[in-house]
């Protein structure tokens, strides 16, 4: 890649982050927060949207950035108070622009009327003068205009065969070496262009005791023996133009003309005190440091959370040889390793803070989302984003994006009730939808909820008997008939609309939230709307894990769906179907499997009551008794990916090494519980088995 | 000959395509991010022969930046270019009025900055 070709993806990346900047101000607008700092701040994002847009040519990102900049430079100044409407034509236009954007980074174009009505609302805001503007009202650009000589016709006066040219008279004020400008510099361009004779006027130079070094007391005349337009020599003055006396003028006799008087120095000419510019709209903030950033490779990041790991491995491998050894706890060697380990675990989580952002990138998508969809399903919807600088794994939040668009379309088109069906309910015509984050006990928890009508649980039981994917006589609980909406291929949509799609939005969310290690809630109250929780882990690295024995293997269970461990009476486990079996919980029953038939572990316990049970729970599935042999321990594990290294296999979601160096594999809680508990058909006849014998 | 140049832009792309147009002329760069930063770069590199400078900055924006070199008995000798677009005639008047050597209209090309800056610095 070219460097040009490095700076452009630079320039869309930050185009990205300008944008994320941009709406934010936006909505602090709407929502009546925003200081003139904010509104400030907007207007340097689309301002230098436009800048990098117009060094790679991208004339219609430029154009129309130039229309909204023009609104937001009247915003800013106080020419224009934006109203409610007003800045609703802001985030339009701000949608718009991230569209241009996005158009030029995939290089295909937009329809050519893509975004004119905005455009034309942008203009009637900034009263038409965003076309004048560009049209020419810059003074200045009459400088450049190169005017065209012709000296056959003009110049050489009949009588003077002499090399045409120009005389330039040059007296610069106090001013001009105030900005720095330097008439050496000048007279140097000027005899690029050609041979110059120049004669200093040194008249105005008073005795030394009288010298005040801020004025200017020299001039002089330059004869330009050059045929050169003269915009040509205009532009070496360019600068400095309004800071000096110039005459600019055909040199028609070249031998007569060098004794021209130079004019009086004008009084006014006298350089004036270092000005002060105008007061300028803002104070300098207060020396609010910028946090300090720097940019890393991943790799690099990955390779240390790797080493870590690594080292959390060996230390633990130590400890227990240490252990082995027979060292008592209290020796000093014992006391350093736990120091040890205490000082690994800070800085396994330094390491893992440092893939961590915060969940703002997607938060910031959805208000946009949300405009749309209030639209498009012209409801009045009013989002609320909650805890958008909760940090969570770049990768987490990577794969977050698109539950979330999912979760927060069916909040709006299905959660929330049209609008007068709001009002005779005696809702507020508009309806709330809140996304919100949090830290909950080590991990991240995710909420979207609306104040919508809650889940139709008659209508959802209604639409899964005739879906077949529950039988009539299912006796369900409020919390398994909501679950129900994870069924692939479920909808309630009674009219398939083209917001939620096709009904596949759930499941396919549910699937993502689990490949990401977490586990999805719903809670529905009707007539008073719906939540769903997403409980996330904070990093994809390590996990807390319970230890255990089947037969000769060691396995891991992920401590987040461990409900309780016990061991079983004989008497609980009661024969069911052909060659499954319950186990009697308190009052409930529940599936037992034992995890050595189930993977084929050679030699495990023949008999559940022999060895340990492991109440487990999976999101959604429900639960289901685990029987191992023995319970080795409980503790943190680094994850090593199976699927990166072998190939994904049923019942195990990766593997891990252990203290002694063995590898153990980690099971796979949820997909041994869904796959056990197959469906609710499975699950009503276990209901079943449980009403007909149990106590 | 080389020149150290002081860059003071907010858009990280106007500041690489400044780099790269000014290193290749031979030129030496340091970067800051508004004039805030901007007037602690200067205090930090003494050798400053050209600032480039935008106007619209968070913190310090570039008229501020101008007048604080321009009263800094060190830098006030300094040339300073600041970037423009030629739809800003007002912007350029007020730079020029708060002590701008001169300007560039963006969008540049890397030799128009570069003779640019060959006008104002010796």
């Amino acid at each position: 890649m070219d460097s040009m070709e490095v700076i452009r993806q630079g320039y869309f990346q930050e185009c990205e982050e300008l944008l994320l900047a941009m709406e934010e101000g936006l909505i602090a607008m709407e929502s009546g927060e925003a200081d003139a700092e904010t509104i400030n701040a907007v207007f340097r994002a689309v301002h230098s949207i436009k800048g990098g847009g117009g060094a790679f040519g991208l004339s219609h990102l430029v154009k129309f950035a130039h229309g909204f900049e023009t609104v937001l430079d009247h915003v800013r100044s106080g020419v224009l108070t934006p109203e409610a409407d007003s800045i609703k034509i802001l985030l339009r236009a701000g949608d718009v622009l991230a569209d241009h954007v996005n158009a030029a980074r995939s290089g295909r174009a937009l329809a050519a009327d893509h975004g004119d009505d905005t455009v034309a609302d942008l203009a009637a805001l900034a009263g038409g003068e965003a076309e004048e503007e560009e049209e020419g009202g810059d003074p200045f650009a009459s400088s450049f205009t190169p005017l065209r000589l012709d000296l056959d016709d003009d110049t050489s006066t009949p009588g003077t065969p002499g090399m045409p040219g120009w005389r330039i008279l040059f007296r610069p004020t106090g001013r001009l070496y105030a900005k720095a400008n330097e008439p050496f510099l000048i007279l140097r361009e000027l005899e690029s262009l050609g041979p110059c004779e120049v004669e200093a006027d040194l008249s105005a130079l008073p005795p030394l005791a009288d010298f005040d070094t801020d004025r200017s007391y020299l001039g002089w005349t330059i004869r330009l023996m050059a045929d050169v337009p003269r915009a040509a020599v205009e532009e070496v003055f360019e600068f400095v133009v309004d800071d000096c006396v110039l005459e600019i003028e055909l040199l028609a006799d070249p031998v007569a003309d060098i004794e021209l008087p130079l004019p009086a120095m004008a009084p006014q000419d006298a350089p004036e005190a270092p000005q002060t510019p105008e007061a300028p709209d803002k104070q300098a903030a207060p020396a609010e440091a910028p946090k300090q950033t720097i940019r890393v490779d991943l790799d690099k990041v990955d390779r240390l959370v790797n080493l870590v790991g690594e080292l959390v491995i060996t230390q633990a491998m130590l400890t227990q040889r240490v252990t082995e050894s027979g060292l008592a706890r209290t020796s000093l060697v014992s006391n350093g390793l736990a120091e040890l380990e205490h000082l690994l675990r800070d800085l396994q989580e330094g390491v893992m803070a440092i893939r961590t952002q915060p969940v703002k990138s997607v938060f910031q998508r959805m208000p946009r989302l949300v405009r749309e969809l209030s639209v498009q399903t012209e409801k009045q919807v009013h989002l609320v984003l909650e805890g958008e600088a909760t940090e969570v794994d770049k990768t987490v939040i990577e794969r977050l994006g698109e539950p979330l668009t999912h979760m927060i379309r069916n909040a709006v088109d299905h959660g929330l009730e049209a609008t007068a069906a709001r009002i005779a309910a005696g809702k507020p015509a508009e309806g709330t939808v809140k996304l919100s984050a949090e830290h909950r006990g080590g991990r991240i928890v995710i909420e979207v909820s609306d104040n919508g009508g809650g889940i139709n649980r008659a209508r959802v039981r209604e639409k899964a008997v005739e879906k077949g994917l529950i039988s009539a006589a299912a006796v369900l609980t409020d919390e398994e008939t909501d679950n129900l909406i994870f069924k692939p291929g479920f909808s309630t949509a009674s009219q398939v609309s083209n917001i939620s799609g096709r009904g596949v939005g759930m499941d396919v969310v549910r699937r993502s939230i689990q490949d990401l290690g977490g586990r999805i809630v719903i809670n529905s109250v009707p007539g008073q709307g719906s939540r769903f929780s997403l409980t996330l882990p904070l990093t994809l690295a390590v996990l807390d894990g319970m230890v255990v024995a089947v037969g000769g293997q060691t396995f891991v269970l992920p401590l987040t769906h461990i409900v309780e461990s016990l061991k079983p009476r004989e008497q609980d486990i009661r024969p069911f179907g052909r060659d499954r079996s319950l186990l009697k919980v308190r009052d409930a029953y529940v599936p037992l499997v034992k995890v050595g038939a189930l993977l084929g572990v050679p030699g495990s316990q023949p008999d559940a009551a022999g060895g340990v049970v492991i109440l487990v729970e999976s999101e959604g599935s429900g639960r289901l008794a685990l029987a191992v042999d023995q319970i080795l321990g409980q503790r943190q594990v680094v994850i090593k990916s199976f699927e990166a290294n072998y190939r994904n296999i049923d019942g195990i979601a990766a593997a891990t090494i252990l203290g002694d160096g063995r590898v153990a594999l980690i099971l796979d809680v949820d997909g041994i519980v869904s796959r056990c508990r197959a469906d609710a058909c499975h699950n009503e006849d276990i209901e079943l088995a449980a009403t007909g014998t149990g106590p | 000959m080389g020149k150290t140049i002081l860059t003071v832009d907010d858009s990280r792309t106007m500041r690489n395509m400044l780099v790269m147009a000014l290193t290749n002329a031979g030129h030496t760069v340091v970067q800051a991010e508004d004039g805030m930063h901007g007037v602690e770069m200067l205090a930090q590199n003494p050798g400053i022969d050209v600032i480039i400078t935008d106007i619209n900055m968070p913190r310090m924006d570039g008229y501020m930046f101008i007048d604080h070199v321009r009263r800094d008995p060190q830098a006030r000798t300094t040339p300073i270019l600041v970037l423009t677009t030629e739809s800003e005639p007002a912007k350029k008047q007020r730079a020029r009025d708060a002590g701008a050597t001169g300007w560039i209209v963006k969008p540049f090309d890397a030799e128009k900055l570069v003779a640019a800056v060959r006008r104002i610095a010796p």
